[in-house]
């Protein structure tokens, strides 16, 4: 490999560093808190520039959270966002007033997941569009609408819908207004979460395809969350696996998908529905049981409830996430010696 | 007839459609469709292809503006005297035959397990409920069949479960003891719609495996509704695609998704991202999208968005289905009707 790629795809443009973010929990008139939602607990995780991560778990596992977090939607209870900037230099986000991370606003964007309640119903979609335009950059009303054009006809929709409003559009073309909203300035990282989970297959094609071709033309970098394990392999470089507010295991995605390290890596693997009829999975891995509440937490792993492979070791003790091969990291006591089957190359 | 190839439903070009005040919506548009005992039939689309409401339409479910004008959806009543060969037509049937069908001979089990309970009643008394109408059981007994069946669909320390609310129970939890409910007065016919779409992946192997060792144990067959080609792909024998209010193709899954020949068919297969393909070979959907329901193209409903579109022919004629290659299979497609002509 030439030495500017490789060198610039070493290059971290956001890192985390044990970033948490605990919801307290109120009873009562007082508003005593009498517990914690560890939501995210803890994670380290690495965005290399220009690349696809994935953040994938199911429902309640912290990734939608975990990403709020690094737009400060969500203030982080503890731990670092270190963002790299373009020239160079390294700011910590978590740790930013509200004047100081406005620049930064404009260079995280996210698409969210749900494009009828995400979208203004009374703007159109020039003022949706617009809008971060005006505020950010204060162009003029010509230059806005010329701009906006720009921005539609980029994610495929026609200049001519400038003036209507989100009700007279599909789920699919709300969801490149989304995209379109999420571009209008030029950001580095965009967090996709679930942004393809509400549509339909042939529409869902249709965004991922898109999300691709903008990644290419303006090398972005995206966060991309998702429990679609289909969809995940097919966007992503790298995957991060989360487990009630912890990030469980790491690595390059065909590594991952085909040998993956942790037990729970394994049992999502096997749970998605593949659809090729001629390769129905007889011995699937169901598991038992289900997510941990993240108010309480089971001590030691917090896995081992559910995991096939546990021992007394995972009850009380738990493990944290270290490299076991080259690029490729798992928090389980008993990672590289644990015979996982990932997905067969097809 | 055989006993095994006994059809257990006929829908025989069903329509059912809504009347609003800006126009009619044909959400169903002429479905034949028949499922055999023990056989698991999906039926696959995209949203607004029609596949609910022609699943609810079997178990008259259909809600004004709704309504159904047209066809016959022949079940089984088991006594015998309704109708040809013991089946009635829930299309004309009277209040009590449609009730004596649904929950006892068709169960039905809904997408959202949280709106589809009774949020003020306990999982027992609902259950129970269903069983007492059907059958002249007493409330004892029918309490314990309530907690035999949540036990059997895998719902632990059951007798307690029985007499807690909705609320108490995740998910998962629920969309079991709607299995429970549904299968309550052992029915010869299952219609699942999207039983597993608002749960994560691991749930939802749980509760496919539940319904494919249910389905094994009871020989009861099973109406699967899903938009996941790879719950469809897992789960059923045969398989029917849905567009816009038809069925475009029919047969045996493993045959259709490796071989399939409507292109709606192929064009939804490729639209999915193929699990363990390394090469990241690119997606190509379908053209633009769904059209809107007011606006039901001429001829062929799929031809505006069709790779293989034949000016003049598919713009203008509705395709008829053909039979073959194998003997089970079914295709609308002038494509191949030309071939066989």
């Amino acid at each position: 490999m030439t030495t500017p790629l490789a060198s610039r795809e070493d290059t971290a443009l956001l890192e985390t560093r044990g970033l948490t973010k605990h919801f307290p929990i109120r009873r009562g008139l007082l508003g005593r808190t009498v517990g914690q939602v560890r939501a995210v607990d803890g994670v380290d995780l690495r965005i290399r520039s220009g690349r696809t991560v994935a953040l994938v778990g199911e429902s309640g596992c912290g990734k939608s959270t975990l990403g709020r977090c690094l737009l400060r939607v969500y203030e982080p209870t503890s731990g670092e966002i270190r963002y790299h900037r373009p020239d160079g230099g390294v700011v910590d986000l978590a740790a930013l007033g509200e004047r100081a991370l406005k620049p930064y606003r404009s260079e995280i964007r996210l698409i969210f997941q749900d494009p009828f309640a995400s979208l203004n119903p009374r703007m159109t979609l020039l003022q949706i569009v617009g809008e971060p335009l005006r505020v950010n950059l204060g162009l003029s009303a010509a230059e806005t609408e010329e701009r906006v054009a720009d921005l539609l006809r980029r994610v495929g929709l026609r200049p001519e819908y400038l003036h209507r409003y989100p009700n007279a559009f599909s789920g699919g073309q709300r969801q490149r207004v989304g995209i379109a909203r999420a571009l209008a300035l030029a950001p580095r990282l965009v967090v996709a979460d679930e942004a393809v989970s509400a549509l339909d297959v042939s529409i869902r094609a249709q965004i991922l395809n898109l999300l691709k071709d903008i990644q290419e033309e303006s090398d972005l970098t995206y966060l991309f969350i998702s429990h679609d394990l289909g969809v995940v392999e097919y966007m992503a470089d790298e995957v991060s696996v989360m487990y009630v507010g912890r990030v469980v295991e790491t690595g390059d995605t065909d590594d991952l998908y085909g040998r993956p390290l942790h037990p729970y890596t394994e049992a999502l693997l096997s749970a998605v529905p593949d659809p090729d009829p001629s390769r129905r999975r007889r011995e699937r891995i169901v598991l038992k049981g289900e997510v941990a509440d993240p108010s309480r937490i089971p001590a030691g792993c917090p896995f081992h409830p559910r995991c096939f492979y546990a021992e007394d070791r995972c009850r009380t003790e738990i493990p944290a996430l270290r490299e076991i091969r080259p690029g490729r990291t798992a928090a389980c006591h008993f990672a590289g010696e644990l015979d996982l089957k990932g997905v067969e190359e097809s | 007839m055989a006993a095994s190839d006994e059809t257990v439903l006929r829908i025989e070009d069903l329509h059912t459609h809504f009347e609003l005040d800006d126009g009619v919506v044909h959400a169903v548009d002429g479905v034949d469709l028949d499922i055999r005992r023990g056989e698991v039939l999906a039926v696959v689309g995209e949203s607004g292809c029609g596949k609910s409401v022609m699943a609810r339409s079997v178990l008259r479910l259909i809600d004004r503006p709704g309504r159904i004008t047209g066809g016959h959806i022949w079940v089984r009543t088991g006594d015998g005297t309704e109708g040809t060969d013991g089946m009635a037509d829930m299309v004309t049937a009277d209040a009590r035959v449609v009730r004596s069908v649904r929950g006892k001979r068709v169960g039905m089990v809904f997408q959202e397990p949280m709106t589809s309970m009774s949020p003020m009643h306990t999982l027992g008394n609902q259950i129970g409920e269903a069983i007492m109408l059907h059958e002249s059981v007493t409330k004892a007994e029918a309490r314990e069949r309530t907690v035999e069946l949540l036990g059997r669909v895998g719902i632990s320390a059951p007798e307690r479960r029985a007499d807690e609310y909705p609320f108490q129970m995740s998910g998962g939890m629920l969309q079991r003891a709607m299995i429970a409910m549904a299968l309550a007065c052992g029915p010869e016919l299952l219609i699942a719609d999207e039983p597993t779409t608002a749960l994560d992946v691991t749930t939802q192997a749980q509760i496919l495996d539940l319904l494919r060792s249910l389905q094994q144990d009871t020989g009861m067959a099973v109406m699967l509704i899903t938009h996941d080609l790879g719950v469809a792909a897992q789960m059923a024998d045969e398989v029917a695609v849905m567009y816009l209010g038809s069925v475009v193709e029919r047969g045996p899954v493993a045959e259709v998704f490796r071989e399939p020949r409507h292109p709606y068919t192929k064009a939804l297969l490729r639209s999915v991202p193929k699990l363990g393909s390394r090469s990241r070979e690119r997606l190509q959907p379908v053209r633009g999208m769904v059209p809107h329901a007011y606006r039901r193209p001429p001829g062929c409903p799929f031809h505006p968005r069709c790779d293989e579109f034949i000016a003049g022919r598919c713009d203008v004629t509705v395709p008829s289905p053909v039979p073959g290659p194998e003997p089970s299979r079914v295709v609308s497609c002038l494509l191949y009707e030309e071939v066989s002509a």
